[in-house]
């Protein structure tokens, strides 16, 4: 009689440690694993609706300031740290881990219009509008001295923005006109003007630190060289600009938030048409911020909404509100890529993350594979109807999403009857002018 | 008349001067000097207007003068273009010793250098220049306006700001197409870094490490950062394109500069002409003798140098048989010189030479002979140096055996250093005791003994060889006799050899003790002696070898003197030998009857009756019997076939059937329709187009829309994909760990832009730039570099 007995070879399936994870021998022969595509897209749909189920952006909100919040600054050296500045003239200081408030002063009578932190984290700069530029200490001041400025600048007119240069101690300020202030003097030391009187906006370009960009009045955007004595360009649009922010990752764009609700990216070298243009706020776009990663950028809008956009993507990936969250004045992106905070007109600083259904914290390194895997396949199946009905749906407000719905229908209207009167006119007449040329309206040498 | 574009300073210095006459007085709240440029016109228009009303009061004459020559000037047909040109009030201020002859009369640049004529502390050529600003009647061109230059400076600025931005071109695009961003960009590398990397005050401390270390430096391989010896590094430098560019234009220009002097040495060797080369040998030596005056002058080392050069040169013309009339040309010359008035002659000179050259110099040479005699010998030395050295070089890279791809030579080298220690050890082991005082000497010297051993031990181990053959044939019955013939065997293994004797007999022990007792008790003696000296391995192979080879040695053992011999431990080992030598064979495969001697004892389970058992073992099991029994209730075969004819018949286009009974008939119970009314009535419709599963027996194909399923189906191309198969590609290509290995997954689902948790991302810096740069310049290198690294 003969017996047949299984006999396996321990060293194949018994682990050396019981650390070790265990050893799944796995045979891959597509043969035995039919229905590839059909699973994975079971997988992808249950990832996609599990996104959205985890999606729960807004983390907290910071309250303390007794108006509306008109500005913030990032910490350049901190994560936890930000600085904002309220429309009576408050700075607070706040601890993001904690959040609380860790420091208030009163810095300005009127708005705190400007706010920025010194590259190496020291000080920080702010502009209001008492027509003065304070340097203050980030450090709290002892028990028993007072709040006092390090250094105090008084200018002529009112200051309506500010930023610091990145590497060297030069800063720059707009109002009348676009000034370059050494921090050792009281004078500026270059003042830039082309015909506009007043300017809402000023940013250094992070990457090719000694160029400038402005925002003014008469719908332009003004391209400066810090070393040279005349601005070097500039480009009228059929709105005006509110704020712009450079990518810092690529030297050459910018995107300035527009009042026509659209955002725009521009390549500073070809400014007669946007690279870009980025559509879905319903109301003006007060301000901008690019991620450190320089891939997406965030945008605040006077329609009470935040939205994230892809830089190359004519829409937005994402829109955050709340309830009791009003027109959003100011909004910074956190330089580790992970948070975005947003200032609004009802006192509040609240605190979202920039990716809504991500797990805060460390993840385990399963844990992450299994993130990327869904990730993957969220990308590999996003133009199929269901997921990316699931994946794009968000609910709005209900002003918000018939407003959206209204300027679908006028947009419809103005198209359709456009191509009506090209129907009816002479071949040639009334030439096809696409979305990015219709806003420019000239660029000016 | 001054010319307009003058500036403002002059303006105010003549204000000044003109003050003291009165007419400029009068005129002066007339004249107004705008600061803005804009309004340079009208000034100019101002200013005319004074000049006339001023020349009015001077006088009446001297104008009708000017006109009267200016009408003729006209009337010459050359009418001047008028210039923008005004009066001025100082006219007859003679201040800068301007010689303003008529009042109101044009002031000329002549008039104004001419005294610059006559001093004669102007330069000429600034009086040159002058003159031809003279000639010149171009005016200057008007300054462009404000607003014009400020934009031409604008688009300066801007090209200059542009061009400097798009620098970052590449490195964006770069990282738009990067399958993976880590932020922070300047990270270091993650990973296992060098130790002495890690820690910087680092140092050899055991004598085990400082032995390393020092063979190390010894032989010039590196120990920081051990990537790359010196001579690998060399190496890597000339794979560098751009050196290797440059090296190979040095050479290609070094080449035809050669050829070039190649083919112009050919050419001037062919020409036949004597006079030309005796001209040339002339112009030669006039040229060797100048020179050689220059040098006593200004370097008299370097002319003695030369001297003695001269004077070896002439040695050996002397030694030589050049100018002995024993040539070809001297023979001919010696039949012709008879005859010849002209060969006798060139055969006195020929003489001369030669006992010009023979000559002995006696007084000078003495000391020369001598110092000729060490630079000879100097001259010796250097010759002999660079052998020296390069065998001292090769000595260095075969040291390091994959620059070169000889690796035969060190195990050689080893073994014979073995035998040179072995023989150190064991005095009395057969080494003649001049090896030994050999030992003693220069390495040189143990080197060529050493390549004399190498040869005698590839003799021996041939003989061996040969002898190995030899024994097999005779078998176990040459055992004795080769233990009484190698006694001096026994002499070779002294200390180190006594463990392999040892094993040896333990080895032998338990053969037979196998014999004896048990196989397991030997099999285990035998293991246990083995994991005893499991470590030393290698060495005892070795040792064994060396065994073996000395036993070759053994008729020279025999010539030496006689040593003490230990006759029990050479019965031993020779049979021993030719045991271990069978054991080695036997090792390479285990054998299941050596290692479980026992036998297997039959365990004998009660078992129950299974189903196997009952049937016969013989008899196969049908599989589809079997399924057929298992799946006997359903058959799925036909229920299949039902299904697909049902499908097929309501594929099919039913005949509708519209007859109405009673019209046009008589109505009624059990009445019938006609034949003919059901004919026209009956409305058959096409046959459908064939079904796809016609000739697929085991196949229902289903053209039918599913709804449910279009649900989730996507029904137009997306954006980036140009046609359908590229997206169905992309979609076939499963992701998951079901599909993919481990590996395969990591790197396909690798997200595009990681962060590190907590760290700030600065923006671009600069330096990203420059090291852009960098690796583009040296990329080829760099790749290299990692190639060698992963080896």
């Amino acid at each position: 009689m003969k017996v047949k007995v299984l006999s396996r070879n321990p060293d194949d399936y018994v682990r050396e440690t019981k650390l070790d994870i265990q050893r799944v021998p796995r045979n891959y022969d597509p043969a035995l694993h039919p229905f590839e595509v059909s699973r994975e897209y079971t997988r992808a749909l249950n990832a996609t609706k599990l996104e959205r189920v985890f999606a729960k952006p807004f983390l907290a909100s910071l309250d303390g300031h007794r108006d509306g919040v008109n500005c913030m600054a990032k910490h350049t050296r901190n994560l936890s740290t930000l600085l904002s500045g309220s429309c009576d003239g408050e700075v607070k200081l706040w601890n993001l881990t904690k959040r609380e408030c860790v420091r208030t002063l009163q810095a300005h009578e009127g708005f705190v219009r400007g706010m920025v932190v010194r590259y190496c984290g020291t000080s920080f700069f702010t502009v209001g509008d008492d027509k003065t530029i304070k340097q203050w200490k980030m450090e709290a001041p002892g028990y028993g001295e007072e709040e006092e400025p390090l250094n105090t600048i008084l200018g002529k007119t009112v200051f309506t923005g500010l930023d610091h240069h990145q590497k060297d101690a030069v800063f720059a300020t707009c109002g009348q006109q676009v000034d370059i202030w050494d921090e050792q003097r009281s004078s500026p030391i270059r003042s830039f003007t082309w015909g506009v009187d007043s300017f809402s906006s000023v940013r250094f370009n992070p990457v090719e630190t000694e160029l400038l960009a402005s925002c003014a009045s008469d719908r332009s955007i003004v391209l400066y060289d810090m070393r040279e004595s005349a601005p070097l360009k500039k480009v009228i649009m059929t709105m005006r600009s509110n704020t712009l922010c450079w990518n810092p990752m690529e030297a050459y764009y910018f995107t300035c938030s527009n009042e026509d609700y659209n955002l725009y990216t521009y390549d500073m070298r070809y400014l007669d048409r946007p690279v870009t243009v980025h559509m879905d706020h319903v109301s003006a776009v007060l301000d901008v911020d690019y991620s450190p990663t320089g891939k997406e950028f965030v945008s605040a809008s006077f329609d009470k909404t935040i939205r994230i956009f892809p830089k190359d993507s004519g829409h937005s990936r994402e829109v955050y509100h709340t309830k009791r969250m009003q027109h959003v004045i100011c909004i910074k992106w956190s330089s580790d890529n992970k948070y975005i905070l947003s200032g609004s007109d009802e006192m509040n600083i609240r605190l979202w993350k920039a990716n809504a259904a991500e797990k805060l914290g460390v993840l385990a390194p399963r844990e992450r594979q299994a993130a990327n895997y869904s990730q993957k396949l969220k990308e590999k199946f996003q133009h199929h109807p269901q997921i990316r009905r699931i994946a794009h749906h968000r609910h709005l407000p209900k002003n918000i999403y018939h407003q959206t719905k209204e300027l679908r229908v006028m947009k419809e209207a103005r198209r359709r009857k456009e191509r009506n009167v090209r129907k009816h006119s002479k071949p040639g007449s009334v030439p096809v002018v696409s979305e990015k040329e219709k806003h420019v309206v000239t660029v000016v040498k | 008349m001054a010319k307009v574009s003058k500036k403002k300073v002059s303006r105010k210095s003549l204000k000044k001067s003109s003050k003291g006459t009165e007419k400029i007085a009068e005129v002066k709240p007339d004249v107004v000097y705008d600061d803005d440029g804009d309004d340079d016109e009208e000034d100019l228009y101002n200013a005319d207007e004074n000049i006339t009303s001023e020349e009015d009061e001077d006088g009446e004459d001297e104008r009708k003068r000017h006109k009267l020559l200016e009408a003729i000037s006209a009337i010459g047909g050359k009418r001047k273009k008028k210039l923008g040109e005004r009066s001025e009030a100082a006219v007859q201020m003679s201040e800068f010793t301007v010689n303003a002859e008529g009042e109101g009369d044009k002031v000329d640049l002549s008039d104004l250098i001419g005294t610059m004529e006559k001093t004669s502390a102007v330069p000429a050529k600034a009086k040159k220049q002058l003159k031809n600003l003279q000639r010149s009647t171009k005016t200057i061109e008007c300054p462009l306006s404000k607003q014009e230059s400020q934009r031409i400076q604008r688009d300066v600025a801007f090209q200059k700001a542009a061009t400097e931005v798009t620098r970052w071109k590449g490195i964006i695009r770069q990282n738009q197409r990067a399958e993976q961003l880590v932020f922070p960009l300047n990270q270091e590398p993650s990973g296992p870094k060098p130790m002495e990397r890690v820690v910087s005050g680092w140092k050899a401390q055991t004598p085990l490490e400082q032995e390393i270390f020092a063979l190390l430096s010894a032989n010039k391989q590196p120990f920081h950062d051990p990537v790359l010896t010196p001579t690998e590094e060399a190496s890597m430098r000339a794979m560098s394109l751009e050196e290797a560019k440059i090296r190979r234009a040095e050479l290609q220009k070094a080449r035809a500069l050669q050829s070039y002097y190649e083919a112009k040495a050919r050419r001037e060797r062919k020409i036949k002409s004597k006079k030309y080369h005796r001209v040339q040998n002339k112009a030669k030596r006039k040229d060797f003798v100048k020179q050689f005056d220059e040098m006593v002058r200004s370097d008299p080392a370097a002319a003695l140098e030369e001297l003695s050069k001269m004077e070896l040169s002439r040695m050996q013309e002397r030694m030589s048989l050049k100018h002995q009339n024993s040539g070809k040309w001297a023979k001919s010359k010696a039949i012709m010189a008879k005859y010849d008035e002209g060969a006798r002659q060139a055969m006195q000179q020929q003489l001369e030479v030669n006992k010009e050259l023979t000559q002995k110099l006696v007084t000078s040479l003495n000391d020369k002979e001598e110092e000729e005699e060490e630079e000879e010998e100097e001259a010796g030395d250097a010759e002999v140096l660079p052998d020296f050295v390069n065998d001292a070089e090769r000595g260095l890279d075969s040291s390091n055996p994959w620059m070169r791809g000889k690796l035969s030579e060190e195990p050689a080298e080893k073994e014979t250093t073995d035998t040179v220690v072995l023989r150190a050890e064991g005095p009395g082991a057969g080494g003649n005791p001049a090896v030994e005082e050999e030992e003693e000497e220069e390495e040189e010297v143990e080197e060529t003994e050493e390549e004399v051993l190498l040869r005698e031990f590839d003799s021996r181990r041939k003989l061996r060889q040969a002898q190995e053959t030899d024994v097999v044939a005779s078998a176990d019955a040459g055992e004795e006799n080769a233990a009484a013939d190698d006694p001096g065997a026994s002499d070779k293994e002294e200390e180190e050899l006594s463990e392999f004797t040892s094993l040896l007999r333990g080895m032998a022990d338990s053969r037979r003790e196998a014999e004896a007792e048990k196989a397991e008790a030997a099999a285990d003696a035998s293991h246990a002696d083995a994991s005893a000296r499991l470590e030393e391995g290698l060495m005892r192979i070795r040792t064994l070898e060396d065994v073996e080879l000395l036993r070759q040695e053994e008729p020279t053992a025999d010539e030496a003197p006689d040593q003490p011999q230990q006759p029990p431990a050479t019965e031993n080992l020779a049979p021993a030998t030719q045991k271990a030598g069978k054991n080695r064979k036997r090792k390479r495969g285990i054998e299941l009857k050596e290692v479980l001697t026992k036998e297997a004892k039959v365990i004998q389970v009660p078992l129950a009756p299974t189903v196997e058992d009952a049937e016969d073992p013989d008899e196969k099991p049908d599989q589809r019997g079997l399924i057929r029994e298992a799946f006997a209730g359903d058959d799925v075969v036909s229920d299949f076939l039902k299904d697909k004819r049902k499908q097929e018949d309501a594929g099919r286009p039913k005949v509708v059937d519209l007859t109405l009974p009673g019209w046009g008939e008589w109505g009624g119970t059990n009445l019938k329709p006609s034949r003919n009314k059901h004919r026209r009535f009956r409305i058959k419709t096409a046959p459908p187009p064939r079904r796809k599963d016609q000739h697929l027996p085991s196949v229902i194909v289903s053209e039918k829309r599913n709804s449910a399923i279009s649900l989730h189906q996507v029904n137009s191309l997306p954006f980036p994909f140009q046609n359908h198969a590229q997206f169905e590609s992309t979609i076939r290509s499963p992701l998951g760990r079901t599909w993919n290995t481990e590996q395969t997954v990591k790197k396909m689902s690798k997200p595009k832009v990681v962060t590190q948790l907590g760290a700030i991302i600065e923006p671009m810096a600069r330096e990203e730039l420059m090291k852009d740069k960098k690796q583009a310049s040296p990329g080829n290198t760099s790749t290299l570099d990692s190639r060698k690294r992963k080896h």
